[in-house]
């Protein structure tokens, strides 16, 4: 196990590295560039702001300076948010970006994991049917139709809920953590219902309930946690899916998190805030399967990532 | 032979004409017994024909204003069905306009992911070992990547071109197909047919073409209604952040908004191209849905 880990994690080096090149070079050859307005500045002063952002030497030096600041986890200033640094900008944002993603992860497993478990147990009656039929709408209707429609119902047609804005208080968190996770409750539901299924037909659950156990401990005790492997491994997409879903949801109720740091970002040219914010997703996202790909192998005894090492 | 044909029984059997059924003959049929997904397809027809028949019906064009009517709900008396948006133009036509680019690239950039999807997953599953190893981690790395951020970075870069929606989304969206791919033709090269196929004399590349992409098909098929969706979905993200398609042309998501900034006094600017985007995702996730049941023997229970 331990070995597994560090070879993952080696491995995530060069992944982390291709990530940053590919990202430095596609917006260093973007058109346009960080100081460009529409007056236009005299040429001395943009020569100036070159020079002190180096932006004046050869794009291979500036690429080699970039990595050697990463490696001392230095983002460097923002070329757009004067006076702020990359990563005071990122510390900013990415707590409240963290907080609604992580409470809309929650969310979908408490919600859609029973949700799909029960539907899987009823399969094939109308409550299965209306449950699955529910869970595709919320497949179907992308986050960003889903905000408008609940702030105009929640927000402007029964006056419940702030529109948009942001503070650390639960009423402004209810409906950016809801748009986040209705779409990956539908998912987990129709997961955990399909695995469910499979599990609920194999010959164990059959021996559990010919012993007489009470469905209850058969579902709970014998079912549930054999089901729940799929579901794991969506975890990943899901952080994926989150982050992208923040970038939408953070624009709709203006909120100030790093998802919407980023398309400014890319609009203003800010090369240093819009390398930030991939690295620190791509890096997000290498976590987070790491740790999937933990979390399967500590629930499924079958799988032992050393072994199969000396297999292959 | 005469003792048999005496036998009446065997004589009734011999009668019946015994035509054999294909796998897509049978999935046919499993897919017009389930009502959702025939319902989906039905929709989906229903709705190319309108995207593309509608706007040619309307008196009005996208792009140029009714000067008399500014964000006008809908009503019958003006003859704007859906109502105009802040610029006076008609929301029914821009709205089946949108429809015709989201499923335009909805089509297009899947059959490019499509296209890179099967020859890299194929070659990789088929030749195996090393040369399926490196391709595999490659994938492995890319996958690792938050995608959606380079396709918003190549939208900032390229500018907003409508060919590079088609080959950005279709260049992201090529990984899971490989890897379904891959992992089918694992399984299929190993069959007797490929065997005979080989004892025959016919070369590799003869393998792959007519014995392993055929029998992929029934895989790939499902998933591209599965895809279409998602790229649609992807499309409509990149318009609503406005690094999609470009005024005055438009597209589902760039309507939704436009629409979601007026919420509060046009509502119906939002609700139309939003429930045409919804219900056409719908549609497509409900056929994917049916036809995996349909060509997936194995898991149906």
């Amino acid at each position: 196990m331990l070995s597994y880990s560090l070879r993952r994690l080696a491995s995530a080096v060069p992944t982390l590295l291709l990530l940053i090149t590919v990202a430095f070079f596609l917006i260093r050859i973007a058109p346009g560039g960080p100081f460009d307005s529409e007056r236009g500045l005299p040429p001395d002063i943009e020569a100036n702001l070159a020079a002190k952002y180096n932006l004046d030497e050869p794009l291979i030096v500036q690429y080699g300076r970039y990595l050697w600041q990463i490696a001392r986890f230095d983002f460097g200033p923002s070329f757009h948010y004067l006076d702020w640094t990359v990563n005071d900008l990122i510390a900013q944002g990415a707590p409240v970006s963290f907080l609604l993603g992580f409470l809309a992860l929650l969310l979908a497993l408490l919600v859609g994991v029973p949700i799909g478990a029960w539907a899987a147990w009823r399969q094939n009656r109308p409550s299965d049917y209306a449950v699955m039929s529910v869970a595709m709408v919320g497949i179907s209707v992308p986050n960003f139709v889903m905000a408008p429609l609940l702030i105009l119902l929640f927000a402007i047609t029964l006056g419940w809920l702030p529109a948009g804005g942001w503070e650390y208080s639960l009423s402004r968190m209810v409906l950016p953590v809801i748009t986040l996770a209705l779409p990956m409750i539908a998912y987990v539901a129709r997961i955990t219902r399909g695995s469910m299924i499979e599990v609920l037909h194999s010959s164990f659950i059959r021996t559990a309930r010919a012993k007489g156990m009470p469905e209850k401990t058969v579902l709970i005790n014998h079912a549930l946690k054999p089901a729940l492997l799929p579901v794991i491994s969506y975890l990943g997409p899901a952080a994926a899916a989150i982050l992208t879903g923040s970038v939408v949801v953070e624009r709709i109720f203006t909120i100030p998190g790093i998802g919407s740091y980023f398309v400014q970002g890319a609009l203003n040219r800010d090369y240093t805030l819009v390398m930030g914010v991939v690295i620190l997703y791509g890096l997000l996202i290498i976590a987070f399967n790491f740790m999937v790909d933990l979390i399967y192998a500590w629930l499924d005894p079958r799988i032992r990532y050393d072994e199969i090492e000396n297999t292959t | 032979m005469s003792d048999t044909a005496r036998d009446p029984f065997q004589q009734a059997l011999d009668q019946r004409i015994i035509r054999g059924r294909s796998l897509y003959i049978d999935a046919w049929h499993r897919l017009l017994k389930n009502r959702a997904a025939l319902t989906g397809l039905v929709v989906l027809a229903g709705m190319i024909v309108l995207v593309i028949v509608g706007p040619m019906l309307s008196d009005w064009d996208y792009e140029i204003p009714d000067w008399d009517h500014y964000s006008t709900p809908p009503s019958l008396e003006t003859g704007h069905l859906f109502g105009t948006d802040a610029l006076g133009r008609d929301l029914y036509v821009r709205t089946l306009i949108g429809g015709r680019i989201s499923l335009l690239v909805g089509l297009v950039a899947t059959l490019v992911s499509l296209v890179i999807g099967i020859s890299y997953g194929a070659v990789a599953g088929y030749f195996g070992g090393r040369i399926d190893n490196l391709m595999m981690r490659f994938v492995d790395g890319i996958y690792a990547m938050p995608f959606m951020f380079f396709v918003i970075v190549l939208m900032v870069v390229f500018g907003r071109n409508i060919f590079l929606i088609f080959v950005a989304i279709g260049a992201v969206n090529w990984l899971d197909m490989a890897r379904i791919v891959r992992g089918q033709t694992l399984s299929l090269k190993n069959k007797a047919f490929v065997e005979a196929a080989r004892a025959c004399g016919s070369s590799e590349f003869q393998i792959i073409r007519r014995h392993i992409v055929p029998n992929l098909l029934g895989v790939v098929i499902v998933y591209v209604t599965l895809t279409i969706p998602q790229v649609i979905l992807v499309e409509s993200f990149l318009s609503f952040l406005g690094l999609g398609v470009q005024e005055p042309l438009t597209s589902w998501g760039a309507l939704v908004n436009e629409g979601a900034q007026e919420l509060e006094t046009a509502p119906w600017s939002l609700l139309f191209p939003a429930s045409f985007l919804a219900v056409t995702l719908f549609a497509f996730n409900f056929l994917g849905d049916g036809l995996r049941d349909a060509l997936d023997p194995k898991d149906r229970h």
